[in-house]
């Protein structure tokens, strides 16, 4: 084949779960719609037609209820995935989650095992508003037992999934809606096989470390871009693993530059950016230049009128411009109101393709 | 015949509403899920026939029929799709996330089964409170597989709460049919009144029936004899979300979605109209009323302005 194939981030999904419910007998993948027409926007399509239906399913509208038989099969020996159309849903199944699936391993001392993965999809624009895009990524990653993925890229995301799938612990991967339709070459495609990096360097630089996962990869990618011809040389890192003990690269370029900001696609207080900057702090605090900076989501509700949710994301431009002002350097005309949007495709959207409602 | 024209009125008026969004949404500027309620009418005006504007009404994701039937405010619903300050919620909650207060419909929310238990919370304070008011609470036959609704039955039938659930079965969730989500032999009603909700199931697309069987439910819980459960047997004619038609997905059997669209519940209740003696032109002019109150409401929603996102930092706590 061509090596300028192209292959989508919703297509490396599904072929990670293709790849794993083959190398895995035992595997089973359910979720409300994930045998629809739809297919959960393409990233399950085919794989009841290929693995048939008793392994691969809807389910009742019972998230809690399923959550826990999801882990009871998995206690069982049988792998799990299960996939949610937005982590809003999922929040019904907190108590199966965090107080079995997360501490069942700890709690009868390593006797038994929870291969669960769940995946979570964030929604984002086109008034998903208050109940239908939240980001809880913080609230996961602060339960011991419990890992957190949040891929960014085509190139990795099969990888990513494919080994949390197989990991013997529960996962929580966590998709951005406005990923799915993310190109990339196939030949660029990390190998199934190959250990995910928890920390990707995405661009060297030595004079500024701009640290983001999920959606906010692509923003700070563009930022840094834009950065480079104002002059500042930025290093970009995607914490694609939510785990302190794994982000050596965030420190060691922060040590290098001495400037850190963190860009969060969820609200700002209590967040990962929170502990990324902590656990910079504590790491690294005598090579620090300045203070470290986040910009993530505000600590208010996500309104739902396009009007209000101008200024709701962070984008590439106010990435630029927090730079630029914690450098005291004067910001070029193009980015003053950052807040604004410029791009002439409504904000609410990521591209023409999307025309709503879901 | 008076109150068939009743009935028609009001059902008309939500049809011609969701088929004016319908519509009018490709022009992009109504920008959040809407759920439609096309198809569905009978049940919401069969059931408020039977409330008076001080019972409370809760509803869910696919709300517009239960707000407009509850005597909620056109102008303000579609100023909402719009996303405008004149909106009911002023822009922040969009189509899933509904309220008039003034007309006793507290709020639909967009999470399945998350508003159920909030009906019968309100119940409590109407019994505690010894208000002379009762609660309804919509939802579909997916909320049925939550456990928020037997945790809400049981504990209606516990304490004997003036609570009417209504439950639309329309044999779908999204794409799902009933029979990836329940076992064949289920009867929503006989699992209901199991828990202990005196429940009953009708035809949702015979306004009639859906009035006659709630004016009996409700007399037995304005009498303290406890919650009840109505089961509208109905069909959504369009796609899950959004204003199109989506039977080319081949999700649902052809005569299946024949059977259904030969019962429009709209249409049924004009057929008899018809057949009682009303005449073609009575119809016609109600149609036009209708139609002249709409167009009013999209030329308001349109002109309204946006609200001002200075706001948006209000109300995070209590004010
Ligand atoms: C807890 C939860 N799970 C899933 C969804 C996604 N969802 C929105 S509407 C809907 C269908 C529910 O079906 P039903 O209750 O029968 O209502 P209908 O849409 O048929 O009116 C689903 C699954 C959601 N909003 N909340
Ligand atoms: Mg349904």
């Amino acid at each position: 084949m061509q090596s300028n194939q192209t292959t989508t981030f919703a297509e490396q999904i599904n072929q990670a779960q293709h790849q794993a419910m083959q190398d895995d007998p035992a595997m089973l993948a359910f979720g409300l719609g994930i045998s629809d027409p739809k297919g959960i926007f393409g990233t399950t399509t085919g794989l009841a037609e290929s693995f048939g239906h008793e392994r691969v399913f809807d389910m009742p509208t019972a998230e809690n209820g399923m959550t826990g038989i999801g882990i009871g099969a998995a206690l069982a020996g049988s792998r799990v995935l299960m996939t949610h159309q937005r982590l809003d849903f999922f929040l019904l199944a907190m108590d199966q989650l965090v107080n079995n699936a997360a501490k069942w391993h700890y709690m009868f001392n390593g006797q038994m095992k929870v291969p669960l993965t769940i995946r979570l999809i964030i929604g984002r624009g086109w008034g998903q508003g208050p109940t239908h895009a939240q980001n809880l990524q913080s609230w996961f990653a602060h339960i011991p037992g419990l890992k957190v993925i949040t891929p960014s890229k085509t190139d990795a995301v099969a990888a990513q999934l494919y080994s949390a799938i197989m990991d013997d612990s529960p996962v929580i991967f966590i998709e951005h809606r406005w990923l799915h339709q993310q190109q990339c070459e196939t030949s660029q495609i990390k190998p199934l096989t190959l250990r995910p990096e928890p920390v990707r360097v995405h661009k060297t630089g030595a004079d500024y470390t701009i640290v983001a996962n999920s959606y906010m990869v692509l923003e700070s990618l563009i930022a840094a871009r834009k950065l480079a011809e104002l002059g500042i040389d930025a290093e970009v890192l995607e914490t694609a693993e939510l785990e302190p003990a794994c982000w050596q690269p965030v420190y060691q370029s922060v040590a290098k530059t001495g400037r850190l900001l963190v860009c969060d696609s969820a609200h700002t207080s209590f967040s990962v950016a929170a502990e990324i900057i902590s656990s910079v702090t504590e790491r690294c605090f005598g090579q620090l230049k300045q203070a470290p900076l986040r910009l993530g989501l505000p600590d208010y509700p996500e309104p739902t009128s396009i009007a209000l949710t101008k200024h709701f994301y962070p984008s590439a431009d106010s990435i630029t411009k927090k730079v630029m002002m914690s450098l005291q350097r004067e910001l070029p005309a193009s980015i003053q109101d950052a807040d604004e949007h410029h791009s002439t495709r409504p904000h609410d959207v990521p591209g023409e393709w999307f025309k709503g409602p879901f | 015949m008076n109150s068939l024209l009743e009935h028609y009125q009001n059902m008309l008026r939500i049809r011609r509403v969701e088929e004016a969004i319908a519509a009018r949404y490709s022009e992009q500027q109504m920008r959040c899920p809407t759920h439609l309620s096309i198809g569905q009418e009978a049940a919401a005006v069969g059931v408020s026939a039977s409330l008076t504007v001080k019972d409370k009404a809760y509803s869910s994701h696919r709300a517009h029929a239960h707000y407009l039937a509850k005597g909620g405010s056109l102008d303000a619903l579609i100023a909402e799709l719009y996303g405008k300050q004149t909106g009911c919620t002023g822009g922040r909650g969009g189509s899933m996330h509904l309220t008039d207060l003034s007309a006793g419909f507290v709020a639909s929310t967009a999470i399945v089964g998350n508003s159920i238990p909030l009906a019968v919370g309100n119940a409590l304070h109407q019994q505690v409170q010894k208000l002379d008011e009762i609660s309804v609470t919509y939802f579909g036959e997916g909320a049925t597989e939550e456990g928020a609704f037997y945790e809400s039955a049981n504990f209606a039938a516990l304490r004997k709460l003036p609570v009417l659930f209504v439950c639309e079965n329309n044999r779908y969730s999204v794409y799902s049919p009933l029979s990836v989500r329940q076992p064949e032999s289920r009867s929503i009603v006989a699992l209901a009144n199991a828990i202990g909700l005196n429940a009953i199931e009708v035809d949702g697309n015979d306004v009639e029936q859906v009035a006659a069987a709630t004016a009996e439910l409700v007399k037995g819980i304005r009498n303290g004899d406890g919650p009840a459960l109505i089961e509208c047997h109905t069909y959504r004619h369009r796609e899950h979300c959004g204003p199109n038609f989506d039977d080319d997905l081949g999700y649902r059997p052809e005569d299946e979605v024949a059977h259904w669209l030969a019962r429009d519940p709209v249409t049924l209740l004009q057929q008899k109209l018809l057949d009682l003696g009303a005449s073609a032109q009575q119809l016609e002019a109600l149609d036009g009323k209708i139609g002249s109150e709409i167009a009013n409401a999209f030329e308001l929603a349109q002109v309204a302005d946006f609200p001002n996102p200075d706001d948006n930092e209000r109300f995070v706590y209590a004010e």
